[in-house]
């Protein structure tokens, strides 16, 4: 007890000498290190383990430094919205010269703290430029990989009936419905099928969610709903709830995963067909490892992931690589080159203009 | 009476109330936590040596002597302060265990022993200096600011987060001290927020009138509606007998979805974004900044609410309402005897709770927030209840808690960002000090506190 009472003091002691004032007198400005590339990002609510943008935006960043060992990747979290303006300010303050930060629902932040820091380079996932010269956006038509999702579920199966639902109501989410549905559309009209869709429709922009990217528990329940439909393939676009899908899979049906490759990033590899991959870690990668290339100078343009540059995909198939026909493998690809040559147009009203 | 029952905390009020009303008798406290501290020996085995009580009609002690007897006595202040020092010395001993370089620093703790407790001690206080420098001031950015390197702004911006985040938990916290005070537990502090940041931003985003009428206009509404969520649980408490613990946190579920539809429909969303966020909220309804500049953030919403605590302090303890309430807390029974509408009470306790809840969630809606959106309140209605419970669930106190956990939020995003220290340790620190602060017994026997002779004499005056 007489330990505590002394660590207790020790305390104390510590909280006046960081009221002491300061020895050197005039302190750098902050960009004395001249050799190493501080690359600082802010999460958003999201925190940075969301199995979502924030997670691969970071892994974009580490991966940026595997490449480059100059660039000194660090993040910090926000627990909340308001949280947004002192981290970006903070991490000015630190010196950081490239500052990514997650999600659209940043932006205003971003542009405040960009019009703030004229000279420092900030970049944004999921967002415009926001008017500002220095700030690098990073955005992705994930509609286009979506298609071949939704035609590859059309030609896999049996029942014909596939299944959607998403976590929220909200365009990052819809733009993979959209396009799931479209991919289906185009089964039906080049192989005369009628393969349906639940749980959305395009036409309306209407249909099933959770409300909710994080409950396990509601993304079953909207799973089971799909399957006692006699939906065979689902795909969650749900987050952390999509889980719940994967978890309860047995064999009823087999479940396409959103972002990242779930056949690697979840532990339900086996009922995985495929992934919708929005390659936010190349877009960040290569952001951050240009801005590194030329410190100083800001950044022009900005990242568009297509099916062309790789920054949106579709993931392996792994452990269903037998069991696709090889004829639908081989029209999933065509369609791909079809895309990328412009032969075929996937749009969706969520999709980046 | 110990010092740390927060309803029986004010010995000038609770002699008031026995002579306003002599059918009171003091009743237990409502809430179980506080309940069991009321046998110190039961849960801690604390041994207390009788010769050091003293009995109030001792001879009259200097002041000076007071204050040293009182300095390292169980007074609720002392208590509080190292409940927040043994806070943080468990804070340090997670950070040390969350950063991989000084964990393993640690395996030559016998080999390198110096340098281990040199790294550990560097890596801790340059981790709470950042908080400190976060929250309160940075002495480095003084002494720029002295040879002319950098603005006055940057001296005030840690102080302006502090304020910034404080303003809507001391809203939340009063929310539940009010009704705590009435022997009701208020959870419900998010929803009541959410709905206030509702009403406060519908009316800062849809109009665009002269700054003078919108912004009271906007906290009106946001009042108004954190209120009508409030009374709704005060009205079937009182006719249905329904939990209000249960009430609110359902209430708060409800709210929160509402939220997320609400910013959806086509009258509020924001129709050039892709993503769920509403219309941008208009200058003219904005709360205006204490000091206008872009980087100060600190805004009117913490006048208000330290407006609010007064009004609060005032109700409680000269007011009329407030009294029925507090009369209502101690024992609703004898409260309907002596001709208390314990039901109207209830339900107008409850509608004051949320008013001031909607308060919190309209200072963030107007204050700092840009547009509505899902996440914009994060846990504030939460962490009202903590902020009530450090502050003993007085409105002054309640004021300093919610300073202190402001200035936690500030510092621990510096800290963050600085050290690399994670986010969470802010929320872990701030709920072992409300931890400790309830269960005094334990950081008096940890400190070795010796019983107070003035809460010693409080009591021997209440009881007597």
């Amino acid at each position: 007890m007489k330990i505590v009472a002394l660590a207790a003091a020790a305390g104390l002691a510590f909280a006046a000498a960081a009221c002491a004032k300061p020895t050197e007198e005039t302190p750098g400005t902050g960009s004395s290190a001249a050799a190493a590339f501080s690359a600082c990002m802010v999460t958003d609510t999201g925190g940075i383990d969301d199995h979502s943008f924030n997670a691969s935006s970071w892994a974009g960043l580490k991966a940026a430094e595997a490449g480059n060992p100059a660039i000194k990747p660090s993040y910090t979290a926000s627990t909340a919205m308001s949280d947004y303006d002192p981290n970006l300010a903070n991490s000015v303050t630190k010196g950081c010269q490239y500052i990514q930060a997650v999600g659209g629902l940043m932006g205003d932040a971003t542009k405040k703290a960009a019009t703030a820091n004229p000279k420092v380079q900030f970049s944004i996932v999921d967002a415009d430029n926001l008017g500002q010269a220095n700030v690098y956006p990073i955005q992705f038509q994930t509609q286009q990989a979506a298609y071949l999702a939704g035609y590859l579920a059309a030609g896999y199966s049996k029942t014909g009936k596939v299944g959607t639902y998403g976590g929220m109501k909200i365009p990052p989410v819809t733009i993979f419905m959209d396009g799931f549905a479209d991919g289906v559309a185009a089964y039906n009209k080049a192989k005369s099928k009628n393969v349906q869709v639940l749980g959305w429709d395009k036409a309306k922009q209407d249909g099933l969610f959770t409300d909710d990217f994080g409950s396990q528990e509601k993304g079953k329940q909207k799973s089971d709903t799909l399957a006692a439909q006699g939906a065979d393939v689902i795909f969650p676009v749900a987050g952390g709830a999509g889980l719940g899908t994967a978890a309860n899979a047995g064999d009823k049906y087999v479940v396409i995963w959103v972002d990242a490759d779930g056949f690697e990033t979840t532990q339900y590899g086996k009922v995985m067909l495929t992934t919708v991959v929005k390659n936010s870690t190349d877009g960040v990668k290569e952001a951050v490892t240009k801005a590194a290339g030329t410190p100083g100078t800001l950044l022009t343009g900005g990242f568009m992931g297509t099916l062309a540059n790789n920054g949106v995909s579709l993931a392996p198939y792994h452990d269903f690589d037998s069991k696709i026909d090889p004829a639908l493998k081989a029209e999933v690809e065509a369609l791909k080159q079809d895309i990328i040559s412009g032969k075929i147009t996937v749009e969706s009203p969520a999709q980046p203009k | 009476m110990t010092s740390h029952e927060p309803i029986e905390q004010e010995p000038a009020a609770t002699a008031a109330s026995a002579d306003k009303s002599p059918a009171l008798p003091a009743a237990a406290p409502a809430v179980p936590t506080v309940a069991a501290d009321q046998y110190p020996g039961a849960a801690v085995k604390v041994e207390e040596k009788p010769a050091r009580h003293r009995t109030p009609d001792e001879p009259k002690r200097s002041f000076a002597r007071t204050f040293r007897e009182e300095l390292w006595a169980d007074n609720s202040f002392t208590v509080t302060l190292l409940a927040i020092v043994l806070a943080l010395i468990c804070g340090a001993i997670l950070m040390v265990v969350g950063n991989a370089d000084v964990r393993d620093q640690w395996q030559y703790l016998f080999y390198q022993p110096g340098k281990t407790l040199g790294d550990t001690w560097e890596f801790v206080s340059t981790a709470y200096a950042d908080m400190f420098k976060g929250s309160i001031v940075n002495p480095d950015t003084v002494n720029r600011w002295y040879w002319n390197m950098t603005t006055w702004q940057q001296v005030l911006y840690p102080i302006s987060e502090t304020l910034t985040n404080a303003a809507p938990l001391i809203f939340t916290g009063l929310a539940v001290a009010v009704p705590f005070r009435a022997g009701l537990f208020n959870i419900g502090g998010q929803g009541q927020a959410i709905m206030g940041a509702i009403g406060g931003g519908t009316i800062g985003l849809a109009l665009s009138l002269p700054e003078v009428i919108q912004v009271p206009l906007g906290v009106l509404a946001g009042a108004l509606l954190g209120g009508l969520w409030g009374y709704l649980v005060g009205v079937l408490k009182a006719r249905t007998g329904a939990h209000e613990v249960i009430l609110t946190i359902m209430l708060n579920n409800i709210a929160f979805l509402f939220l997320g539809w609400y910013i959806l429909q086509s009258f509020i969303k924001d129709p050039n974004r892709s993503d769920a966020i509403s219309q941008p909220i208009e200058e003219s309804g904005d709360l205006p900044q204490l000091i206008p500049d872009p980087l100060l953030r600190a805004h009117y919403g913490i006048v208000l609410a330290l407006l609010a605590a007064a009004g609060v302090a005032w109700l409680l303890k000269r007011g009329r309402f407030g009294f029925e309430l507090r009369a209502v807390g101690h024992n609703p029974h004898a409260a309907a005897t002596a001709g208390i509408k314990v039901g109207t009470t209830i339900a107008l306790t409850m509608a004051l709770a949320g008013a001031l809840a909607g308060l919190g969630g309209t200072s963030v809606a107007l204050g700092t927030a840009p547009a509505l959106t899902v996440d914009m309140l994060g846990q504030v209605g939460f962490n009202g209840i903590l902020v009530a419970l450090l502050g003993r669930v007085r409105p002054w106190g309640v004021v300093g808690a919610g300073l202190l956990f402001g200035a936690l939020q500030a510092g621990g995003n510096a800290m963050q960002t600085f050290s690399g220290v994670s986010v969470e340790l802010v929320v872990v620190i701030q709920a072992l000090i409300v931890l400790f602060v309830a269960a005094p017994a334990l950081v008096k026997s940890i400190y070795r506190l010796r019983r107070s002779p003035a809460a010693a004499a409080q009591a021997g005056l209440a009881k007597g």
